[in-house]
């Protein structure tokens, strides 16, 4: 799957966890402080993530994950 | 010589007669919270969708809540204190190792021919006392039984934790439960991982603080792995409860889960796809989270504010500290 595929699956599950309109999830985004997720959003946006991508996101690697193409990366890299 | 022994013989099926709730009469707003909680009223809301919570006195403990709660639950029902056959009691605040709070409950309501005891099964502990009366009234060990949820939180809570001290309350919630003609309880989904004893914890232990001192035993909990586990795990389960009683979520009236904090609740609704038409309890909003009493004190508002009537379809669903979980469609009263 392409870092782009990644990215609009994950701009659509964003979406349908925060009501924050796909279009404006962009890599350079950050997720708290551009986005508004705030901490139970992203456990939400991490679980959906899972079983869309079929990837494990361990909790200890949440925090590490401030943007939004770290998460495309991270979940390219799990996938790969 | 082996005797023959008569079995017990019950009923075909059980039902929920009548449900009852007390609430504490102190309510703690967000803005007062805030007075000793390093937290904003904001903060609290969009974490938990709590604005105020019902907070006990000194005169208001597990028993005379629980003895309030059950008192308007047989009424409802319709059915004496001498009727009840067993009163099963969930609570993780009774203050007293021993004896139990159940015993207590059954003399002051004049339940002479119950037979009484407590359960630990923290959030579960209704659900848990659903599956058990179940099971004694179609054994046919009783005819009637009382389950209660009671917790008084306050008492083993931090007060100026910001992870917790916002989200317990205290209050007690009861339902009598007799036999029934018609199914009208599913079958339980219930389970346990002890692998995650943690993650909820009241610490330290008596034996600990008694020969090590330190201070009072209070719930900790790491919320961001309860809601994790709590909207990973527990939507699958309510899936199984329906699955199991053979209800689709389009036959469903009402959803009454475990009042953890609202977003979990709004997380497992979107898991589930629950139909627009489905009523869910919220009282969180008003109670704070009460743990074994949360469903119960939830089903009361309910009908307090007449958005439910007897013989809906309800989903109940309860998960907390051990990690315990059960869940069970049942008819309501």
């Amino acid at each position: 799957m392409s870092e782009q595929d990644i990215l609009s699956g994950l701009a659509a599950i964003v979406n349908e966890v925060a009501g924050v309109p796909a279009s404006s999830v962009t890599s350079e985004k950050s997720f708290v402080d551009d986005l508004d997720i705030d901490s139970l959003s992203m456990v939400e946006v991490v679980m959906a993530a899972e079983d869309k991508f079929g990837v494990s996101i361990p909790d200890a690697e949440v925090k590490n994950l401030k943007t939004v193409g770290d998460a495309v990366a991270y979940i390219a890299k799990a996938s790969a | 010589m082996t005797a023959v022994i008569r079995p017990s013989t019950g009923a075909a099926y059980s039902k929920l007669l009548g449900v009852g709730g007390y609430r504490p009469k102190r309510i703690v707003t967000n803005e007062e919270l805030c007075t000793w909680l390093d937290s904003t009223d904001e903060w609290i809301r969009e974490r938990s969708g709590i604005t105020e919570r019902r907070w006990a006195g000194d005169d208001e403990t597990v028993v005379s809540m629980a003895v309030e709660a059950s008192r308007k639950a047989l009424a409802h029902a319709g059915i004496a204190a001498e009727q009840i056959g067993a009163i099963v009691l969930g609570t993780i605040t009774h203050p007293f190792q021993t004896p139990s709070a159940a015993a207590e409950v059954a003399y002051l309501l004049g339940a002479t021919n119950a037979g009484a005891f407590d359960t630990s099964a923290a959030c579960a502990g209704f659900c848990y006392g659903i599956a058990i009366a179940d099971g004694l009234i179609r054994n046919g060990t009783s005819e009637y039984v009382l389950n209660i949820g009671v917790e008084k939180l306050t008492d083993f809570i931090d007060k100026t934790d910001r992870g917790t001290g916002f989200i317990f309350a205290d209050g007690a919630g009861a339902v009598v439960m007799g036999p029934s003609a018609e199914p009208a309880i599913g079958p339980t989904i219930w389970g346990s991982d002890g692998s995650q004893r943690d993650v909820i914890i009241a610490e330290p232990d008596w034996v600990t603080l008694r020969r090590e001192g330190g201070d009072w035993p209070v719930v900790k909990m790491q919320g961001q792995r309860v809601f994790r586990w709590a909207v990973g795990e527990m939507a699958n389960v309510c899936r199984q409860a329906l699955d199991a009683a053979g209800v689709s979520p389009e036959d469903l009236d009402v959803f009454i889960p475990h009042q953890a904090n609202m977003r979990i609740t709004d997380a497992m609704i979107r898991s589930l796809h629950l139909p627009e038409h489905v009523v869910v309890a919220r009282d969180i909003a008003l109670q704070g989270n009460t743990s074994a009493a949360s469903i119960p004190l939830a089903m009361a508002r309910l009908y307090e504010n007449n958005e439910v009537h007897s013989g809906q379809t309800a989903l109940l669903v309860g998960f907390g500290a051990g990690l315990v979980y059960a869940a069970q469609v049942v008819t309501l009263p």
